[in-house]
């Protein structure tokens, strides 16, 4: 047994500075050069200043802009570090509500988002994604059912034509990959970014 | 359930299927030493590794030496993780500065890791610095799913083997499987998932001023090369706290059907490499149809019930299922699909929080890993733990027509049946054990997120999960105290462990055996009737054990919504 124990350090050793460091720092070096943007998080830059990741959705609470979905994400209390504070859409600290299906809280919640997007808009039926909180607390994209929801909020406030902005809506709505997988969806970012373009 | 939702699905295991032959292939020809089209680069690095560290490659060991060369390699492996995490704050590579990890965390962290379950009770983006996702994690994702992969192999080989004392070499197994298998496929997957828009980057986290001005802070970092080995190896550890749920760590539809396919295909092509080995390949179709039977109907119910959605969603007018907890660019039914391909093997990254699943949705993956995650399983792992299942079912078999039992030319006796109800029971013992002692301590109870059986849930799921070196959780719990940071790290251990000496002493009492020919007698394994009696054998012995616990937790649960009862 004794033999064995120099190749239980010196074979661990090698394969962990193998797979460890060599492998993560080469991946690093040639995806910077062939992936360079998604390397980095696929940044959107506006004026020379980064406002966002493609990838990440981010807190809208303005009219003029289409809203993502309810976000669990959570950050430390700035006055207690040991709790937490809701921070939606922190970037940093992913996660989900975790309340599940009997859960007294998580049915308070919805129906008060419910009560709160109909007297938004009586004429469609609230979509989920409205009133659900994704697992990462990031998602990026709403359902299109759930952009158009919104359209007659936003056209309002930037006193555009509904027909206008329903087009934006439609220009921004990836559908499944190949027709087969994935889900139809709109990424928020990327249509607000289109809607302030538009109204330019 | 949509049409489109089947046909993903159904897409979905084909692909897998058609993998299985030529993976299997190529797995068997490493394992078995020979050349492959890698050998002109591969074949002096792995000399010299031998050279090195003094590998004679030619002299194979006895089943027990084999066990202790990879306890030897794993207190090693303990001593990088644990130090490197406590340390992080002295170390390079650490632009968020996070400071050090607390010793019961790092335990905990260390354990899970080497055991290749790869339980968050660290927040990833919030805890650890890069150099611990790297040289701690992504390493022990590589030489712990190696390791996973090597003793099915030595297993194999005693069911292959006939009348010798050894079943291979821990060291040229570990360095084969690390070089040929795990690193090329991982080189290749980690740049494509980079294409995806997962994040590979040593840089600090990135600051940015949204549309509407607010502050947003995004984390980054070495992500894809962590990604594609905590898939391929079933580790599933994530880079961030939301796992795969995360946008950076599942960019796309494609990047999460790929993931998925990573989870299954070495568990899969495992049976195939079986079949090679013990020199019909049919006997490893044989055993991927027990895996396909239980894993469709898994899904069945998973998707079903999630697309159903609650009875208080429905009462608002809600339709389109339970979205919450689940991301839109995967819907309800990759995000069904993956919970079960997670649990199924025994891989545990998650696509959307499983505490948030219906009671009947997430009871799936619960069951997924009390029978044991042999539905294709961990790389490896699934396919010694199969094998286990198999031998008890062979044995039953033998018993109803008083002959004694054989399975691929060898005889089943007393030692083997001992050896495999050892690993089987072990299991059930932990996992309800600690869930037993946690709901009777108030502090332990204080750790739940949901009142009511939902609660009682999150604490049993806990404990499977770690017990079968899962990983995936119904991450509402508070995992993260000194009572679960040390009683998971238990569970973790003897989960993994307590399985593998028992299926090594197995594989050694077996390769010493004569090889019987097949006879009029000999139960056929290799048919429907086999494939029919293994399901039974499995669901058997799993309804016996964890269906009282599932009553208190899920089921009571279903009940209660169906009631309306809130908690």
């Amino acid at each position: 047994m004794l033999r064995e124990i120099r190749p239980a350090i010196v074979l661990l050793l090698l394969l962990t500075a193998v797979t460890g460091l060599a492998y993560p720092l080469a991946i690093t070096a040639i995806a910077g050069v062939i992936f360079p943007s998604e390397a980095q998080g696929s940044l959107i830059e506006k004026d020379g200043k980064v406002i966002g990741s493609a990838l990440i959705g981010q807190e809208f609470k303005e009219d003029k802009y289409f809203h993502g979905r309810p976000s669990a994400t959570l950050a430390p209390d700035p006055n207690d570090s040991s709790k937490t504070v809701p921070a939606p859409y922190n970037a940093a600290n992913s996660g989900g509500s975790n309340l599940g299906p009997t859960s007294k809280a998580l049915n308070d919640r919805i129906k008060e988002d419910v009560e709160k997007l109909k007297a938004e808009n009586s004429s469609q039926p609230v979509p989920i994604d409205l009133v659900t909180t994704s697992g990462s607390g990031l998602d990026p994209d709403i359902s299109p059912e759930a952009a158009l929801f919104q359209v007659p909020r936003v056209a309002k406030a930037r006193n555009l034509q509904e027909a206008q902005v329903r087009q934006l809506v439609e220009a921004n709505t990836k559908g499944r990959f190949i027709g087969v997988l994935g889900e139809p969806r709109v990424n928020v970012l990327a249509l607000n970014l289109a809607l302030d373009g538009a109204s330019k | 359930m949509t049409a489109i939702g089947w046909f993903q699905i159904i897409l979905f295991c084909a692909v897998v299927v058609a993998l299985v032959k030529p993976l299997g292939w190529y797995m068997t020809r490493v394992f078995n030493g020979e050349a492959t089209f890698l050998s002109p680069v591969l074949r002096p690095v792995e000399r010299g590794f031998y050279w090195i560290s003094g590998v004679d490659e030619s002299r194979e060991q006895h089943w027990l030496t084999y066990t202790v060369a990879m306890l030897l390699f794993h207190i090693g492996g303990f001593l990088i993780i644990y130090g490197v995490m406590r340390l992080q704050a002295v170390l390079p590579f650490n632009p968020a500065d996070q400071a050090a990890v607390a010793p019961d965390l790092s335990f905990n962290t260390a354990v899970s890791f080497l055991t290749n379950t790869n339980w968050q009770n660290y927040g990833g983006e919030s805890t650890v610095s890069y150099l611990v996702q790297m040289l701690g994690l992504t390493h022990q994702n590589f030489l712990s799913a190696a390791t996973g992969m090597v003793l099915a192999v030595a297993l194999i080989r005693g069911f292959a083997r006939a009348s010798v004392r050894t079943i291979g070499n821990f060291w040229v197994d570990i360095t084969r499987c690390t070089l040929y298998i795990l690193l090329p496929i991982c080189i290749v997957y980690s740049l494509f998932l980079v294409s995806q828009g997962m994040p590979q980057t040593l840089g600090p986290y990135v600051d940015a001023t949204t549309l509407e001005g607010a502050k947003q802070t995004i984390a980054v970092g070495p992500v894809a090369s962590q990604v594609a080995i905590k898939m391929l190896g079933t580790n599933g550890g994530g880079f961030f706290n939301a796992n795969a749920a995360h946008p950076f760590e599942n960019p796309t539809a494609l990047s999460n059907f790929v993931q998925m396919l990573s989870i299954f295909v070495i568990g899969a092509a495992f049976t195939n490499v079986f079949g090679r080995m013990v020199g019909n390949q049919r006997q490893g179709w044989a055993i991927l149809a027990v895996m396909g039977v239980l894993f469709i109907a898994g899904v069945f119910v998973c998707y079903w019930s999630e697309a159903n959605g609650t009875t208080a969603l429905q009462a608002l007018g809600l339709s389109g299922g339970n979205m919450e907890g689940k991301e839109i660019r995967f819907g309800i039914v990759a995000s069904s699909l993956f919970a079960v391909v997670t649990t199924a093997a025994s891989c545990g990254a998650v696509n959307a929080m499983h505490d948030s699943f219906t009671a009947l949705g997430g009871m799936i993956p619960l069951i997924n890993m009390q029978l044991g995650e042999i539905i294709v399983g961990g790389v490896g792992a699934g396919l010694y733990g199969m094998l286990l299942f198999v031998v008890l079912a062979i044995f039953v078999a033998g018993l109803m027509v008083g002959r004694t039992p054989e399975y691929v030319g060898k005889k089943i006796e007393a030692r083997e049946v001992k050896m495999a109800m050892l690993a089987i029971l072990v299991l059930p013992l932990m996992y309800l054990g600690w869930t037993a002692v946690a709901v009777v301590l108030p502090s332990a109870v204080a750790s739940m997120a949901n009142a009511g059986p939902h609660g009682f849930t999150e604490v049993l799921y806990a404990f499977t999960s770690a017990t079968g070196n899962n990983g995936s959780a119904f991450a509402g719990l508070t995992g993260n105290t000194f009572f679960y940071n040390l009683t998971l790290a238990s569970a973790m251990f003897v989960g993994r462990f307590f399985m593998i000496v028992p299926a090594m002493a197995i594989a050694g009492s077996l390769a010493q055996k004569k090889s019987v020919p097949p006879s009029a007698g000999t139960f056929p394994t290799t048919g429907g009737l086999f494939v029919g009696l293994v399901v039974g054998v499995i669901l058997i012995i799993g309804g016996l054990t964890f269906f009282p616990a599932l009553a208190l937790g899920p089921i009571v649960e279903h009940l209660a919504m169906n009631a309306n009862t809130l908690f």
